[in-house]
């Protein structure tokens, strides 16, 4: 086309105008600002436009069925308009088994978030000095978060079978197991400890367990990055101070991820309390692992009630709203997002 | 900091100076951190690696032998029939997996493809053109970013059926696009903020416009990262779950691979082995990918890390 011409080596046209920019003054430029602005929301809209259709409407619309009493029966009636009532809520928080799903979704995220950063920070601590193979040693440890869902559950739920799951084979076999445990499918058992008796919520703890192992890679990724870029020199001049090993940790490393570890704590706590897929493919939501994201998504199959999942969703979504904006109030470093 | 390092100076270092106290605290955790840090990293490659190993050593096992010896670490017996049963279709006893495959890749792909076509534009337009609402745009990529899938699944499930593309590709193609071309578009401003102006304001000089700088300037030098995002985004399309089983339940010949392996995961009738193979199939792609270009990708992923 013409451009192609122009590139090749003819006397650019649009030298003249842009060297005189000066001398016109703001004119020009201004015109060069409009065309930018002009072109600017030209190439954003196909996206803005995506995303305010399937994202932002769906979550205003949520909010509007949360105040309605739609069924899958009746679906025709579900409209942005209708009959407001406060019915779904009322009967959500009149639930016994809406508050034990509160209660065990924060218990999962809090635990499942420490977890994953302590590991993460552990494993980034200890491949941080080169060593032969440490490039494949750290791909290894991203795997189990790119990993499909669907297989890593699998091969949890295969390994932890009771009856032929290698998991407790060892351990009958070499760790004196008098029985096989039921990791996923138990809701808590009797443990003693030097002759203390403790009550184990069994399937939960392994849940949780997993989301460690599913996530430390992503809180290992950011503290990888964060530790390269400390500059040697403070732990240098610590070390010649002669602050010891944990010294230095504590008071030279620590304080530089701070920040990181605010910014991991915040995702990975929005994520796993909104978690489905791991608890959903690993119990099923049942032996006390049901988390208010799978009741959602049982209300809105199972039972066909649109009004109630939407309700659950929304209160799910404004606690942790709640939460963070609490934690970003109170705890977090000033850590640039955007 | 300053009274630790303080109390701590006067200690003798050098441990053979002082033999009689034993070790200093600086050369006793020397010591210890060295011998624990193999022992960290040894186990971390086993309980990353080992659920990998297992999945595969159970694809080529024969069932019987499995159950007869569950603890085994080492095939006794070596065969791929698992592989052969999963990919067969029904029609011949097998788990049609060939099909579930097709879908996921036409899924996948068709993410990549229509991501890019609206994120690249988009993506430059952030990155480069000051245009109103530009901040407002970015934080709102943000938000949906973050936000939950389980909230957006009511309305979408709602919605889709009521326009009948619940049990469609389609649908499901259109659903992924949308949550991923905020992530897209974040990650692909990072990489065309390093791209010097300079080389676009030559190229502009030289009679170039906007869109001639786009397509002979910026996209050519982002390659590398374009490469990239569409390779993240074919591994997030490829591993999704809860829009899939939400949309596609229902419609067996459009299941992808995910989907097929939890649905009969549950089923007693399906030997555990054959299954397993499955998961080595849903797997692999992603493996592959993901050692193929894991720098890429990385880089990609933590950009915005460094900055703090």
């Amino acid at each position: 086309m013409s451009e192609r011409a122009d590139v090749g080596g003819v006397p650019p046209p649009a030298a003249e105008p842009v060297r005189g920019a000066p001398v016109t003054g703001g004119g020009k430029r201004g015109f060069k600002r409009r065309a930018d602005a002009r072109a600017g929301l030209a190439l954003i809209s196909p996206t803005l436009v995506i995303v305010l259709v399937m994202v932002v409407l769906p979550i205003l619309w949520t909010v509007s069925l949360a105040f309605q009493q739609v069924r899958l029966l009746n679906i025709r009636n579900a409209g942005f308009f209708g009959d407001y009532t406060l019915a779904n809520f009322q009967a959500i928080f009149t639930s016994e088994a809406f508050w034990s799903s509160l209660r065990t979704t924060l218990i999962y995220s809090v635990l499942g978030t420490a977890g994953a950063i302590g590991l993460g920070l552990i494993a980034a601590l200890a491949l941080r000095k080169p060593f032969r193979g440490r490039t494949l040693v750290r791909a290894s440890m991203l795997l189990p978060y790119v990993t499909p869902i669907v297989a890593a559950t699998f091969a949890w739920t295969t390994m932890l079978n009771p009856q032929f799951g290698i998991v407790n084979e060892w351990g009958q076999q070499y760790l004196g197991w008098d029985e096989p445990i039921a990791f996923l499918s138990q809701k808590s058992s009797e443990v003693s400890v030097f002759g203390v008796q403790f009550t184990v919520p069994v399937a939960l703890l392994t849940v949780i367990v997993f989301e460690w192992w599913r996530s430390f890679p992503f809180a290992f990724l950011f503290l990888t990055a964060r530790l390269a870029a400390a500059p040697a020199t403070l732990e240098e001049a610590a070390r010649v101070d002669g602050a010891t090993l944990t010294q230095r940790f504590r008071y030279v490393i620590l304080p530089q991820l701070m920040p990181t570890i605010a910014v991991l704590a915040v995702l990975r706590f929005i994520w796993t309390f909104n978690s489905f897929d791991d608890i959903y493919l690993l119990t099923g939501g049942g032996a006390g692992t049901d988390v208010v994201a799978v009741q959602v998504f049982y209300s809105l199959t199972a039972r066909g009630d649109i009004g109630v999942a939407a309700a659950q969703a929304l209160v799910l979504a404004a606690i942790l709203a709640v939460f963070v904006g609490l934690y970003l109030r109170w705890f977090a470093p000033r850590e640039e997002l955007v | 900091m300053a009274t630790d390092t303080q109390l701590d100076r006067p200690t003798p270092r050098p441990a053979s100076a002082a033999p009689r106290r034993g070790l200093s605290r600086d050369a006793f955790e020397n010591r210890l951190f060295a011998v624990l840090r193999w022992v960290v990293i040894a186990g971390l490659l086993v309980i990353t690696v080992f659920p990998f190993y297992y999945t595969v050593l159970l694809s080529i096992r024969p069932l019987a032998e499995v159950l007869q010896n569950p603890g085994a670490l080492w095939p006794a017996d070596f065969s791929l029939d698992s592989y052969g049963t999963v990919l067969e279709s029904p029609e011949t006893g097998g788990q049609g997996f060939l099909l579930f495959i097709r879908n996921s890749a036409l899924v996948a792909i068709g993410t990549v493809v229509f991501t890019l076509l609206v994120a690249l534009p988009g993506a430059y337009a952030v990155s480069r053109l000051e245009f109103f609402g530009r901040r407002q745009v970015s934080a709102l990529f943000l938000a949906v970013y973050l936000f939950p899938a389980i909230l957006l699944a009511v309305p979408l499930f709602v919605f889709f059926t009521r326009i009948g593309l619940r049990g469609s590709l389609v649908g499901l193609l259109i659903v992924y696009v949308s949550q991923i071309v905020a992530v897209s578009i974040y990650m692909l401003r990072n990489y065309f903020d390093t791209i010097p102006v300079s080389l676009e304001e030559a190229a502009a000089i030289d009679g170039c416009t906007r869109l001639g700088v786009m397509r002979r300037i910026s996209i050519p030098l982002a390659l590398p990262a374009i490469m990239a995002n569409a390779l993240f985004v074919f591994m997030i399309a490829w591993n999704e779950f809860l829009f899939a089983l939400l949309f596609l339940v229902e419609t067996r010949d459009l299941w992808t691979v995910s989907l097929g392996l939890s649905q009969r995961a549950g089923s007693i009738e399906i030997p555990t082995t054959v299954l397993m193979a499955g998961s080595v199939i849903v797997t692999l792609p992603i493996v592959i990918i993901f050692f193929a270009t894991e720098r890429l990708l990385t880089e990609g992923l933590t950009a915005g890390a460094e900055k703090g």
